[in-house]
């Protein structure tokens, strides 16, 4: 971590079992009060149940502190009211409902006015698509939807699963431009696989392997040490990245 | 003619029957996965609470006029707040418990009728309607019993309300997302478990309004009315497609038509089997029901 300052959100100790299996065995991480950090490890480390365990959304156990308040124990609307926008793995995104209705609906009360302003400004798209039933949009339509709804409300953190996963490099690089401005105004918890992405964006990282934290420290730090990124990610052996490691530089950012 | 016509209004009287029954059982399903097999119960409420104070136990409420308009009134509201209750005090604490949950609204659909009979005995009761409604008209040779007529009105409008509820509210919003995606609802603020007991309120209404109506169609009121209507209209939910008030519509017009025609043209009792023929069709062609999704 950056030294003195501390933690938008301590995670100690997180651990989740689902239908008696265990998938995370405690995990420590924290995200910092400022930019962006990223949450990194190979296919099935468990960023995902991270991220749900985080949100209350899977059964966990361990410590979760928003702001030095406990929220192990709300439930998920509860401890979402207190200022987290998630833009889950699938999007999460409404098909049935219209794209206006999926933002309607993410409008959160006693969060202030609904910052349409700032999601129009940076997807017009949605504006013009407004009337259109989100399971008619690409993905990467979608994709803008989900992170719209983390924009909407004046929130204290922003969740991003995977935002650039399975969309055209186009796509991708107004993704990470949207990130990059939330960022300056909201500490974000990026998991995500491209290591452009990474590099581009995160100040912060923590690595996951086997439901466990693996590596904590600033990004430029893991992501210049050629060694660590091989033992921790996968990345760089035999030139191609093996079956679940990581994504190398590719991905138009 | 005058016979299909009257197989026609009889079976779309039916349907609107099956509809009110089936609307609040799809949505119950649709949004929170729970089969609710006490839903008949609710019926048995609806159609007793309106009979008893259609019977001059209610100040105000009676057989005729805006009497029995109060009367309706009632046994919908009781139905309602049975539903209310029976979603807090059975249904939400057994959430994580789907097995036991099932077993628990199978437990009120027995009960309630048994209690019913404890009451008021186990034979029907004649049920005190207006005069208005007892009726027929002439409709191109035949004679229409007026209530077919209050009921598919009835149908009507209840499926209009829904639709305005679900398109044009927050909380219907809700209804409509959670039935998607109950998890994405709650990871955006939202308490669902409140769109679960309204959801229930709503489909108890519906259900006790079929009980009131149902006591016009019938002539009568008995304990075990709610428990056979439940059969079919758990068959137009699984034909219109689970959480789908459209679909639960279309499908009950199709059943209540289908069972009237085959009972009159066939043997009777034909009909009934000829609906379960249909669902099977269907469920064939179309494995997700007639619409697939909430509409
Ligand atoms: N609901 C569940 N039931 C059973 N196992 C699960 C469940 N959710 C996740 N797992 C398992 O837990 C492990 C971690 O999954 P998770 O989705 O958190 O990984 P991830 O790091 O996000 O992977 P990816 O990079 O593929 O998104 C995997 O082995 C997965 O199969
Ligand atoms: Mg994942």
């Amino acid at each position: 971590m950056n030294g003195s300052e501390t933690p938008l959100l301590t995670v100690r100790e997180l651990r989740v079992v689902i239908g008696g299996r265990h998938i995370l065995h405690g995990v420590d991480l924290d995200v910092a009060a400022a930019g962006v950090t990223a949450l990194l490890g190979r296919n099935g480390a468990g960023k995902t149940t991270t991220v749900r365990g985080i949100l209350g959304l899977v059964p966990r156990t361990g410590s979760v502190l928003l702001d030095g308040e406990q929220t192990i124990r709300l439930a998920t609307h509860t401890l979402v009211r207190r200022g987290i926008g998630y833009a889950p793995e699938d999007r999460g995104v409404f098909a049935g409902l219209t794209v206006a209705e999926n933002l309607r609906l993410a409008e959160r009360r006693g969060a202030g006015e609904p910052a349409y302003g700032l999601v129009h400004e940076l997807f017009p798209e949605l504006r013009q698509r407004a009337r259109q039933p989100a399971g008619t949009l690409s993905g990467g339509q979608q994709q803008m939807v989900a992170i719209g709804r983390t924009l909407l409300n004046g929130n204290r953190l922003i969740i991003a699963d995977e935002p650039t996963k399975g969309l055209a490099p186009k796509v991708v690089t107004e993704v990470a431009q949207v990130l990059e401005r939330a960022a300056q105004a909201v500490p974000v918890l990026l998991v995500e696989q491209n290591l452009a992405m990474v590099r581009r964006l995160a100040e912060h990282c923590v690595v996951l392997a086997d439901g466990r934290t693996s590596y904590r420290g600033p990004a430029a730090q893991l992501l210049a040490d050629a060694d660590a990124m091989r033992r921790l990610l996968g990345v760089g052996r035999h030139g191609a990245a093996p079956a679940g490691a990581v994504r190398t530089e590719e991905g138009g950012v | 003619m005058s016979t299909v016509v009257l197989l026609a209004l009889t079976g779309l009287g039916l349907g609107a029957l099956y509809f009110l029954v089936a609307s609040g059982l799809s949505l119950i399903f649709g949004l929170m996965d729970v089969l609710n097999f006490a839903h008949g119960a609710l019926l048995s409420i609806g159609a007793y609470g309106t009979w008893w104070a259609a019977s001059g136990h209610l100040p105000a409420a009676g057989s005729g006029g805006f009497g029995f308009v109060l009367a309706v009134a009632f046994g919908t509201a009781t139905g309602a707040l049975a539903a209310v209750l029976l979603e807090l005090a059975l249904i939400r604490p057994l959430y994580a418990r789907p097995r036991e949950q099932v077993l628990a609204t199978v437990g009120v659909g027995l009960a309630v009728p048994a209690l019913l009979s404890a009451i008021w005995g186990a034979d029907a009761r004649p049920f005190p309607g207006p005069r208005a409604l007892s009726g027929t008209f002439g409709l191109l040779g035949a004679q229409i019993p007026v209530n077919r007529l209050v009921l598919t009105g009835a149908a009507v409008v209840v499926l209009a309300a829904l639709k305005l509820f679900l398109g044009g509210t927050r909380h219907g919003l809700v209804v409509r997302a959670g039935v998607e995606d109950r998890a994405m609802v709650t990871a955006l603020g939202i308490d669902v478990r409140r769109a679960f007991t309204l959801v229930f309120a709503i489909g108890g209404a519906a259900a006790a309004l079929a009980g009131a109506l149902g006591g016009l169609y019938f002539g009568s009121v008995d304990p075990g009315q709610g428990t056979s209507l439940l059969i079919f209209a758990f068959v137009v939910v699984v034909m219109g497609g689970m959480g789908s008030i459209t679909g639960a519509a279309l499908a009950s017009v199709a059943v209540g038509l289908v069972q009237q025609f085959a009972n009159y043209y066939t043997t009777a009792g034909l009909g009934d089997l000829a609906v379960v023929v249909l669902l099977a069709a269907l469920l064939l062609a179309r494995p997700r029901g007639l619409t697939g999704r909430l509409a």
